[in-house]
């Protein structure tokens, strides 16, 4: 079961847990889906309401970029590790 | 009676409370650390005062917070509490303007520029679908700031009446409820464009409404400052006493009709005080003279810029009136303007400031 990895800035937002587990079988979207109906302010504050990542927010995939390869489309293997960290960004 | 000042700033709220009518103040740590907080609005409709919040995150997007207990706790609903909707081809970026109206309804300024509306007290948010489609839409532009919807002044009298403003492209009233929108720029000039008296695309950068008459505004252009006593038919300059007509806020008095404030800059390419002085400016009479006022604030050399939202005036008798700068300066007058005391210093930039009673 593939577990994603909340940030502490965003914690709140999943109820204090560090840890998420989320279905199995399917890609970065249908795990943001998921967590739309799961944990819809974590949700939110990942993608905008067009379904697009925020610009300053990565997604990792067993360690890789999604924007560096599928994008949204990324395959979430069984036992994946989706992390969610903010950019280098900000003034 | 507690007057609550709530300072919106780049990085955080700040909420100043004075118990002693205006004389001295109070301030917390931020609220929303980190976050810039565009908009910012104190309701006193209900029946506890319920602060709305524009909270921004660089990297997390935007969003509204309202608290019913002055701050102590925030609620945000679990689904955005504005969004376009999936036909509108955009994305919120940002929330300018937070507007209590009529009972319950709540509106919303945003970038890009539309307008949202609420009748749940400002929670959730659905989108003024004409102001969207309106054809002018696609020749809207957008200052350095961004393309919003900065102003919206809800009519006192009658909920079908409703007028915004944004930057770029002008004045936009309503008189049946937001289901048909039209341009309300006649007089304003455009001096940015090759037609300077355009029917819109104006960069009108605050409009006040009169305290006593509804339809009479003000407003501060990219250089020039108007006046219109027609509902937005047409506008004339008042910036004839003014040392200069650039600059961002507008305020009128709650009440009295025709007394307003401004704070001027050189122009829009010397965006500072005129003279390096810092002064409001303060009309008795709808703008035809201005006068200086300057008691109690910096004397030395003074750089520093107040944005469209970071002046406002409270209910109280006499009004108090209020500014912050951005270098994270506020003051406060009492007095209407006659003098002023520092509120706060060295907080981060101040974007927004409103004042109430609470």
């Amino acid at each position: 079961m593939p577990t994603v990895l909340v940030p502490g800035v965003l914690r709140a937002e999943a109820g204090g847990a560090a840890h998420l587990e989320v279905g199995d079988g399917g890609t970065l979207a249908a795990v943001l889906d998921e967590m739309r109906e799961r944990w819809p302010r974590l949700e939110r504050r990942i993608r905008d309401e067009s379904g697009a990542l925020r610009r300053y927010v990565n997604v990792y995939v067993d360690g890789e970029d999604c924007r560096r390869s599928g994008g949204l489309e990324t395959p979430v293997p069984a036992g994946a590790e989706i992390q969610v960290l903010p950019s280098v960004a900000g003034g | 009676m507690t007057e609550l000042l709530a300072i919106g700033t780049k990085k955080g709220l700040f909420l100043a409370v004075s118990e002693d009518d205006r004389q001295s103040w109070k301030i917390g740590s931020a609220h929303f650390p980190g976050m810039s907080i565009y908009a910012v609005a104190i309701d006193n409709r209900g029946p506890a005062p319920r602060l709305l919040a524009g909270v921004d995150s660089s990297h997390f997007g935007p969003s509204v917070a309202v608290s019913d207990d002055l701050g102590a706790t925030w609620q945000e609903p679990d689904a955005a509490p504005l969004a376009f909707p999936a036909d509108a081809g955009a994305v919120v970026e940002r929330v300018w303007q937070i507007t209590p109206a009529g009972s319950g309804v709540v509106y919303a300024g945003v970038q890009p520029s539309a307008l949202f509306r609420s009748e749940d007290g400002g929670r959730t948010y659905e989108l003024v679908r004409a102001l969207w489609d309106h054809p002018h839409r696609p020749e809207w532009g957008a200052g350095f700031g961004g393309q919003a919807v900065h102003t919206v002044l809800p009519h006192p009298d009658d909920p079908d009446r409703v007028l915004v403003a944004m930057s770029t492209g002008g004045v936009y009233r309503t008189t049946d409820g937001g289901a048909s929108w039209s341009p309300a720029n006649t007089g304003i000039k455009a001096y940015f464009l090759p037609d300077q008296w355009p029917e819109f695309g104006q960069c009108v950068h605050k409009v006040a409404r009169d305290g006593a008459d509804p339809d009479t505004y003000y407003a501060q252009n990219h250089h020039g400052v108007y006046r219109t006593v027609d509902g937005g038919d047409t506008w004339q300059s008042i910036a004839g006493t003014l040392p200069a007509d650039f600059g961002f806020p507008i305020v009128a008095h709650p009440r009295r009709g025709g007394t307003l404030w401004t704070f001027p800059l050189v122009s829009d390419g010397q965006r500072e005080p005129v003279d390096l002085r810092c002064r409001v400016f303060r009309s008795t009479d709808a703008g035809e003279h201005w006068e200086p006022r300057q008691a109690g604030l910096p004397e030395e050399p003074f750089y520093q810029v107040v944005l469209r939202d970071a002046m406002c005036a409270d209910a109280a008798e006499p009004a108090g009136v209020y500014f912050g700068t951005r270098s994270g300066e506020v003051f406060a007058s009492r007095d209407e303007g006659e003098s002023w005391t520092s509120v706060a210093t060295h907080l981060p930039d101040v974007l927004c400031v409103r004042a109430g009673s609470v």
